[in-house]
């Protein structure tokens, strides 16, 4: 069945909180390669059908008002997968 | 009677303590559900404190779009007074009735404390029975309270007088400008991170200098609203 895939990062400029904990817990295992993570949010909505034009225009509007919160976070990506 | 209706979500934890402290405050409190299209006439609304639908998403988000939030959002256009506490704040920033959105705590814990806060705006509808710039102690507990928003958005809000309550002492959780409660621009939506509703009756109330759980400065948030209500 096709799948549609959004991504949605929070906001370059915001602290995330939790990439900050998971850099600490790197630098604590001696992986000092790293200067930063941030984590963001992965969303695989699967389609009973084929993914039209309609379809697709839902999903931007859903990622936009219900995925993210335009106000801290971005969608970086919507992509169809089969 | 002036009715003020509390909704639980659920997940919602603070729903029972809110509509005591309505009662307290001299009003009566009307229980209402997230699943309907209902608010039964109430005078008011609050949204109150908890985990509304795990918190899943993020904080407040699933809970915006519940049956009943497109009623709310009707009402709070139409200058009807809603308080939006902890989670209930959450859910008013998700549904942009007021501006901002909370992110995880800067320091990434959950936190408990009785929190001082000055009253910075004393026009609102849940904030017209304290004198401009008091100083209150509210009990606060929360993990996602840190209240951001884009620079040119605080500015206005700033400018506005939108920050009602502004953090005291400790800037508990690394919101911005130590904002800790907002309003829409009309002033009949408020929310805020700490619980006034705990902070109803000498006894269970939040630590104070004078004695141990005697706060009662949340009685003023409710009693606030019903002479708003009155003076309409």
């Amino acid at each position: 069945m096709p799948t549609i895939v959004v991504e949605v990062m929070p906001k370059a400029e915001l602290l995330d909180p939790q990439g900050k904990a998971v850099v600490g817990a790197l630098s604590r295992l001696g992986k000092t390669a790293y200067t930063s993570v941030r984590i963001g949010k992965r969303f695989e909505v699967t389609v009973d059908g084929p993914v039209d034009d309609a379809i697709l225009a839902d999903v931007r509007e859903l990622a936009a008002d219900m995925f993210s919160n335009s106000v801290i976070e971005d969608v970086v990506s919507i992509e169809v997968t089969e | 009677m002036t009715r003020i209706g509390v909704i639980t979500f659920p997940g919602s934890l603070d729903d029972r303590d809110a509509q005591r402290a309505v009662r307290i405050a001299g009003a009566t409190p009307v229980a209402l559900w997230h699943g309907d299209h209902d608010l039964q006439g109430v005078d008011a609304v609050i949204l109150p404190g908890g985990f509304a639908y795990g918190d899943y998403l993020r904080a407040g988000a699933i809970a915006s779009f519940a049956p009943i939030m497109s009623e709310v959002i009707d009402a709070a256009n139409k200058g009807v007074p809603v308080l939006g506490i902890c989670n209930g704040f959450q859910m008013l920033a998700e549904a942009r009735l007021v501006p901002g959105a909370h992110t995880r705590n800067a320091h990434q814990q959950f936190i408990r404390r009785d929190q001082k806060m000055r009253v910075e705006n004393s026009d609102t509808a849940w904030t017209n029975e304290f004198a401009a710039g008091a100083e209150i102690i509210i009990p606060m507990k929360n993990a996602d309270g840190r209240y951001v928003a884009d620079a040119e958005t605080i500015a206005r809000v700033e400018g506005n007088g939108q920050v009602v309550f502004r953090y005291l002492d400790v800037n508990p959780n690394g919101s911005i400008n130590e904002i800790a409660g907002v309003s829409n621009e009309r002033g009949n939506v408020v929310g805020l991170m700490p619980h006034p509703e705990h902070a109803t009756e000498a006894g269970f109330g939040p630590d104070m200098p004078e004695a141990m759980a005697s706060g009662t400065d949340g009685i003023a948030f409710f009693t606030s609203a019903i002479r708003a209500l009155q003076a309409v």
